[in-house]
């Protein structure tokens, strides 16, 4: 039977103090900052002989260097942490924080590898190459990739099996030692049930990253497939359709939920109509956009649209009916309830925004154009106004990531549509909340998981959003 | 004006027919039904016992019909069984010769609660009234408050107090009810963890917590102790949303050429964010916290589940969990009402604000 | 402030150098610029756009935004440097002692506050006026502005406005504390040909009223003429000539100024005897300036080792404070003849190939806020009667809401014909709408587009979007058959074959032009509209794609339908022109014929309106009262006698009441008039050119 973990272990000593010295510092500077700001004269650059640009030395410039340093400090504390953490022999030594640095080694790896290669070919990248000029896009993307990995490697980084419950462990602190097993501990405590928190949170990134994207993906094939021609051709057309999306968006979230995810409601067959209607649009979009570019050219355009229609119909027969005859698709009745209602809540909202650019964009003369040269309106909507559109859309999907995020964590507050066992984050924060003011850590440490990949999604969309307004 | 706020009010007519006839048929599912039957006679019931059942508890007629009897526009269901006259209208078999034909939703007559053995009628008002408190606290909260940030960071787009603010909003947009308040309460209210054993070791408390963990106190009298987390749980997600919105709303309109008109006109700064640039910044805003309603009704029942405080968003959990199936759909009513009618006060006050489209 | 001696100038710049610095590196917008502006005097900025004219303007203004710095030199206002004035000082200075005005005027104003609130603030800023005496004072100046019923305008709000009256309640703004300095940038540009000419008057009379002194920005040479006394023509961040209107007009000594000149088209040139001569070259980027004179690798005059050696410095030429930045100005025979370009033989015109017959478009709008109100029709053109031969260039003359963009729509099928006949080579098209055409009807007419910042899908490749064409037009076997296609295409429209790679952003306006051109001439179309296809583009640029646009249809015998409100441009190129207002023809003919009395008096008016950058050109003062009615509400009777000067000449007040008859005046010669033929005949030219 070893000790408790300490957070931060063998470093501790020396680190802590260093850290908790440079946070004060830096929280003085910051408040003298806001306050400085507050009262600061606008201009402070000067212009040199050479023709460079200086700024005054002023206190506010003093000040801002110092916060600057501070916080690289800072930074530079925690990089030790997680660096000592991985070198330090033995886990008391590395302590919690460390020990988990080092379980997370290939996540390390990983972002080091993505990030030196993204960093080194910027330039040739497009859109994603940018983002490396803003440090707010950075940093979020730095978050979201983080939480990719760990979904990817998850099955490395875990201590212990999340679904176990191992006697002794109930509700225990963070850095508890399994009893009987050496080298061996609670990296976060134990829950309620005696199951480890680490592992159920690490586990609980693959379960979000499975669902939000691809169900963000799907919105997004609905709301365009419909927005563009509400857009374009507007009358009747375009008031049935808003008038359909306002009503899914007038019906507040959670009681949809309430009524859409429930296990009565797969006895009525009611998920699988609306996986019908829903799922069959990814395949109507890509058989629309390859027959309106290629059906001057037969040929191409069979080949295209015969390889969607065989794909997607086959993914779709496996998804949506669970009736694959190979059997490579199929989805979790539980699951595609989840999805299907989440799908169903996000498109009215894509719909929209792609309704309101369609509607700026259509009145350009390249849009004019196209329609003088005799075009189809779904070649000029698919070909013509689309790809003008990606940027607000790319920003909006990465906020819908995390809206999505949001929402699966409220299901799994309210215990919709998933297991009990399940690690999922939002579950796995209402089970801690009965006993939160006695035991936190059960609940704080998948709040915060949410928490920072949803803000690393905000900081990336935004990061997006400036880099794409500079073209 | 009169005719465009007739038009949206039809509009928000047929749009509240529909929603309220979506969750009356969701609630009604034959899974339901069978729920209902079975709690409320006996647990175990063949399917012959629950359909005879629900047959003679006026479930056997038509969907639509069913509806047409809720909204009260059509007559209520009777049934007469050994001479006895039982019905949707009919309280006791005695009073069953005055009974109204009609008694639906439009007659006030909500319906019975199965949970609460209470009409659902004064359960709502009841909820209602303690949600009112709640909200009324989280506007007074969020409202300047997020007005107050995104203007400050809109109108030097770019500035360091622009860059903190922005980073403030939107973290605090990520972090949503359910994890805010979990967070809140492990810092302020939580024996074990966060401020206050510091402070009760220091003697500057004298409870074991700074803050309660619940609001369930607030019912019989809100106090700042046991109402601040609660409200700053809602209000800390919508001042990151609003403030964001007012900020790119403030930024688009401080690289406006009016705006510079106004600053080469020898206007003072002050006076060019005051009196150029607020009003015109303000519209898009004010349609959005009109808007943020349907997400506010999902962080009060967030909230209330949360702190269990026992307001409308509470009841609507029980009313869900538990398969009160009148509860639940008076619970829909009110909240497509509340959506609806802040839709329409957002259209109504947006052509107010802005003077280009009231005469255009 | 006192008042300022009149013999010392008001605003003297020395050697101003303004750089925008961005994260990479510092971009010169404006170098060694100098000027001065006497008391009372209008100084004209012209150049093309990005030379640094607008930039001249804010530094002025000290409004530089973030990344611009004032980097050299100063700027002496009455005698005080505003280089180093602090922003309270300045804010004194603004909108009392310096004015502006800009090009959009309603951005200008803000939208959310009344028109009386926004002149008022001005005096109650810096005189302390309290507020009903400042109203007072706006009402006045309301007034000044020539604008009716000033009480009704100081309670609207800026939208109630039509254009010309916004850019009027601008223009009062600025005058509200009587400024020593007004500058105007590009004040008129947003607006139609008509309301232009009304502006200019005001600026000129109310300059000479309150003794302003203005600083006069514009690309439109002409404008520049009717306005300044002076003027300061600048290119690529330099002013490379500076002096008396007339004289930099007529004796002129840079070789820009003159290359201007000779590409503009003005009386006298014609597209076969006397074409215009394109600037070739292209605008140099900011940071992309040649070594030495910027304007050397354009200019006829450049010699090596000289020119491209090292700074050149503003030299004086003859006359009074006339220079020019140009080391071989001496040298140079600035009276030689132009070089003639090759003269071309005039194209015969063939058969007819379109033909209109009364044709009508209405649309059905509601109006009123929110659709709910009654909805009314829209008379959108109005019996259109006209032909088009092969080989002809016929121009559509009017401005907003004459209805010819309209008129393109049905033509190009996106629109099908209320009522009236279409006839394509006797085929009638006019119910058919283009997803029904044939792919040769399509093929056979096309448009060319005006705002080329638009006119290119920004996300595909340029020859990608050609070879588009030619795939929707069935034209090649093969992709490398259309590849090749694609590339003659390229060569046709004088663009390096190297640009089928290049997205649209990497292109100049003019070769974004050039580009809708190769595309709308994909399907060997026989007929092209083109929708005032070079007006958005640089002087120097137009004369360019102008001739390109004559050459290719000189090649193919094109019907070309040039739409335009430029009568400079249509006078220069165009066999016929059709004058359309508010819907209605109301003159058709061949361009002498329009061009010379009799006229329709819209036409008169058009003419009268349009500045001519030629000192000898003496024309009739017309102008015009009021706007352009809409569309929506048209006058009854004859759509233009709410402005028609003529009106009274007709008894009876029939004008009022009836559409006045198409009266054929000679062969091909038709106008829309009630004037009797007596009074037509007695009209007087608008433009007369004095005697060399």
């Amino acid at each position: 039977m070893s000790d408790l973990l300490t957070w931060t272990g063998a470093a501790g000593p020396v680190l802590n103090p260093l850290l908790l010295a440079l946070v004060a510092l830096l929280l003085l500077a910051w408040v003298l900052q806001f306050m400085l700001s507050l009262f600061a004269s606008g201009d402070t650059a000067v212009v040199l002989a050479d023709g460079t640009l200086a700024a005054r030395r002023g206190p506010a410039d003093l000040l801002g260097m110092a916060a600057r340093w501070l916080l690289l400090g800072v930074l530079a504390v925690v990089l030790a942490y997680l660096v000592l953490g991985l070198v330090l022999p033995g886990k008391p030594a590395k302590g919690i924080i460390g020990a988990m640095s080092a379980q997370f080694w290939p996540v390390w790896l990983a972002l080091i590898v993505t990030f030196a290669v993204s960093l080194r070919f910027k330039r040739k990248l497009g859109l994603y190459g940018k983002l490396f000029d803003s440090p707010v896009g950075m940093v979020g993307f730095g978050i979201v990739l983080f939480w990719i990995f760990t979904a990817i490697f998850a099955d490395i980084i875990i201590t212990h099996d999340p679904l176990a419950q191992l006697s002794g462990l109930k509700n225990k602190v963070p850095g508890t030692p399994v009893p009987g097993e050496d080298n061996s501990y609670y990296l976060l405590g134990g829950d309620s049930l005696a199951r480890d928190v680490f592992s159920r949170m690490v586990m609980g990134a693959r379960r979000v990253l499975a669902i939000a994207p691809a169900a963000t993906a799907f919105a997004f094939m609905v709301g365009i497939t419909l927005g563009l021609p509400a857009g374009y051709f507007g009358g009747r057309l375009d008031t049935f359709l808003s008038f359909i999306a306002n009503l899914v968006l007038a019906f507040p979230v959670i009681l949809l939920f309430y009524l859409l995810v429930t296990p009565e409601i797969r006895v009525t067959g009611i998920p699988i109509i609306l996986a019908a209607a829903l799922f069959i649009f990814p395949v109507i979009f890509f058989c629309v956009l390859w027959n309106s570019r290629y059906f001057t050219d037969p040929k191409k355009r069979n080949i295209y649209v015969g390889l969607t229609l065989v794909i997607g119909l086959w993914a779709y027969s496996g998804l949506a009916f669970n009736a694959d005859p190979l059997g490579v698709w199929s989805m979790d009745p539980n699951l595609l309830n989840v999805f299907v209602s989440v799908v169903f809540v996000n498109a009215p909202t894509v719909f929209r925004i792609v309704r309101g650019i369609v509607l700026d964009l259509k009145a350009r003369d390249y849009v004019a154009a196209g329609q003088t040269r005799g075009e189809g309106p779904w070649y000029i909507m698919l070909w013509e106004i689309l790809p003008n559109a990606r940027g607000p859309l790319i920003v909006d999907f990465c906020l819908r990531i995390g809206y999505t995020t949001i929402l699966l964590g409220t299901l799994g507050f309210f215990g919709l549509g998933v297991s009990p066992e399940s690690p999922d984050w939002g579950s796995t924060i209402d089970d801690g909340r009965r006993l939160l003011s006695v035991f936190p850590h059960p609940a704080i440490v998948p709040a915060l998981a949410l928490m920072s990949l949803v803000l690393g999604l905000n900081l990336l969309a935004d990061g997006l959003r400036e880099e794409s307004l500079k073209d | 004006m009169l005719k465009f706020v007739l038009r949206r009010s039809l509009v928000m007519l047929l749009t509240a027919l529909c929603l309220t006839f979506i969750v009356f048929f969701m609630t009604n599912l034959a899974p339901n039904l069978e729920k209902l039957a079975k709690s409320e006679a006996s647990a175990r019931m063949s399917d012959d016992e629950v359909a005879s059942w629900l047959e003679k508890n006026g479930f056997g007629q038509p969907l639509l019909v069913r509806y047409g009897e809720w909204l009260g526009v059509l007559p209520g269901w009777t049934v007469t069984e050994n001479g006895e006259t039982r019905g949707r209208c009919i309280a006791s078999p005695a009073s069953a010769a005055d009974a109204p034909a009609f008694c639906g939703v439009l007659q006030g007559d909500w319906g019975t609660s199965t949970v609460f053995k209470d009409s659902v009628g004064s359960i709502l008002s009841r909820s209602l009234g303690a949600t009112a408190w709640l909200m009324l606290w989280v506007m007074i909260v969020m409202v300047p408050t997020s007005l107050l940030l995104g203007v400050l960071s809109g109108m030097r787009e770019g500035s360091k107090l622009d860059r903190v603010l922005s980073t403030v909003a939107i973290a605090s947009t990520a972090t949503p009810e359910y994890v805010s308040g979990v967070i809140l309460v492990v810092i302020f209210a939580s024996a074990t963890a966060g401020l206050s054993p510091l402070l009760f070791e220091w003697g500057l408390i004298s409870s074991k917590t700074l803050f309660l963990g619940t609001a369930t106190s607030a019912m019989d009298g809100i106090t700042f102790w046991n109402f601040a987390l609660p409200v700053l749980t809602i209000a800390l997600y919508g001042i990151g949303y609003i403030a964001r919105m007012t900020r790119a709303s403030m930024t688009e309109v401080m690289v406006q050429q009016y705006i510079r008109t106004a600053r080469l006109k020898g206007v003072s700064f002050r006076q060019v964010v005051i009196r150029h640039a607020l009003r015109n910044a303000l519209i898009a805003p004010f349609t959005v916290i009109m808007l943020q309603f349907p997400w506010l009704l999902n962080g009060v029942v967030i909230v209330e589940t949360l702190f269990n405080y026992k307001g409308f968003g509470w009841t609507l959990v029980q009313a869900a969990g538990n398969n009160d199936i009148e509860l639940l759909l008076g619970c829909s009513v009110v909240a497509v009402f509340v959506v609806l009618v802040t839709q329409l006060m957002s259209d109504i006050g947006y052509v107010f604000l802005n003077p280009r489209i009231r005469l255009a | 402030m006192t008042d300022w001696d009149n013999t010392k100038p008001i605003l003297e710049i020395e050697n101003l150098s303004i750089s925008f610095f961005t994260r990479l590196r510092e971009i010169p917008a404006v170098m060694d610029f100098s000027c001065t502006v006497m008391p009372g005097e209008a100084m004209g900025l012209v150049g093309e756009s990005g030379c640094g004219k607008s930039t001249v303007a804010l530094a002025v203004m000290r409004d530089l935004g973030k990344n611009g710095r004032i980097v050299g030199g100063s700027i002496k206002f009455k005698g005080r440097d505003l280089t180093n004035m602090s922003e309270p000082e300045l804010r004194k200075l603004r909108g009392s002692e310096i004015a502006m005005i800009y090009q959009e005027p309603m951005a200008s104003l803000n939208p959310a506050m009344k028109i009386g609130a926004q002149l008022a603030e001005v005096p109650m800023i810096h005189q302390g006026m309290p507020r009903d005496q400042a109203l007072a004072l706006a009402r006045q100046i309301v007034a000044d502005v020539r604008l009716p019923d000033p009480d009704r305008i100081l309670q609207a709000y800026p939208h109630q406005l039509s254009g010309g009256q916004q850019q009027r309640i601008v223009i009062a703004m600025a005058l509200m504390s009587k400024p020593a300095l007004l500058i105007l940038d590009e004040p008129t540009t947003a607006l139609d040909v008509t309301v232009e000419a009304g502006i200019v008057d005001l600026v000129k009379d109310l300059g000479e009223k309150y003794g302003t002194s203005m600083l006069f920005i514009s690309h439109n040479l002409g404008l520049v003429l009717d306005v300044c006394d002076r003027l300061c023509v600048m290119y690529s961040g330099e002013a490379v000539e500076t002096g008396n209107v007339a004289q930099v007009f007529d004796d002129m000594r840079h070789p820009y100024t003159q290359a201007l000149f000779r590409s503009i088209p003005l009386p006298g040139a014609d597209k076969t005897s006397r074409p215009l001569v394109a600037i070739p070259g292209n605008f140099p980027l900011p940071h992309e300036r040649p070594k030495g004179c910027n304007f050397g690798p354009r200019c006829e005059y450049f010699t090596d080792g000289r020119c491209n050696a090292g700074d050149i410095p503003m030299v004086p030429a003859p006359g009074d404070r006339h220079a020019t930045r140009c080391i071989r100005s001496t040298e140079i025979d600035w009276n030689a003849p132009i070089r003639i370009g090759k003269a071309v033989q005039k194209t015969p015109v063939g058969d007819v190939v379109l033909r209109m017959e009364d044709l009508r478009k209405y649309y059905n709008v509601s109006s009123g806020s929110f659709g709910g109100g009654v909805s009314k029709v829209v008379k959108a053109n109005e019996t259109l009667s006209f032909e088009a031969r092969e080989g002809e260039t016929l121009a559509i003359v009017g401005e907003s809401g004459c209805g010819k963009s309209t008129f393109a729509k049905v033509l190009m099928g996106l629109e099908t014909a209320t009522s009236g006949k279409i006839f394509l080579y006797n085929q009638d098209i006019q119910d058919t709408p283009i997803e029904k055409r044939s792919t040769d009807t399509v093929s056979s007419v096309q448009m060319v587009f005006q705002n080329p910042f638009d006119t290119l899908n920004p996300s595909m490749n340029v020859g990608r979007q050609i070879i588009r064409a030619l795939e929707i037009f069935n034209e090649g076997k093969s992709d490398a058959d259309r590849h090749a296609r694609m590339l003659e295409l390229l060569d046709l429209v004088k663009l390096p074959r190297a640009f089928a790679e290049r997205m649209p952003r990497q292109l100049s306006g003019g070769q974004k032009q050039r580009v809708g051109i190769a595309r709308a001439f994909a399907g060997g179309a026989k007929i092209v509209v083109a929708d005032e296809p070079v007006s958005a583009l640089d002087v120097s640029v137009q004369a360019a794609v102008t001739d390109l646009l004559m050459e290719i249809q000189r090649k193919n015998r094109t019907t070309l339908l040039f739409i335009s409100h430029d009568l400079s441009i249509v006078r220069y190129l165009s066999d016929r022109v059709m004058v359309m207002y508010l819907g209605h023809v109301v003159e058709l003919g061949t361009t002498d014929q329009v061009f010379s009395p009799p006229y329709h008096p819209y036409t008169e008016a058009l003419l009268s309106a349009v500045p001519i950058a030629d000192t000898r050109v003496k024309k009739k003062r017309i102008v015009l009262e009021g706007d352009i009615p809409s569309a929506m509400n048209p006058p009854p009777g004859c759509p233009f006698q709410t402005r028609c000067r003529w009106k009274s000449q007709v008894p009876g007040g029939l004008c009022d009441r009836e559409m006045p008859p198409v009266v054929t005046l000679a062969a091909g010669h038709q106008i829309k008039c009630h004037l009797s033929a007596e009074v037509l005949n007695g009209m007087e030219p608008v433009i007369t050119i004095a005697a060399e």
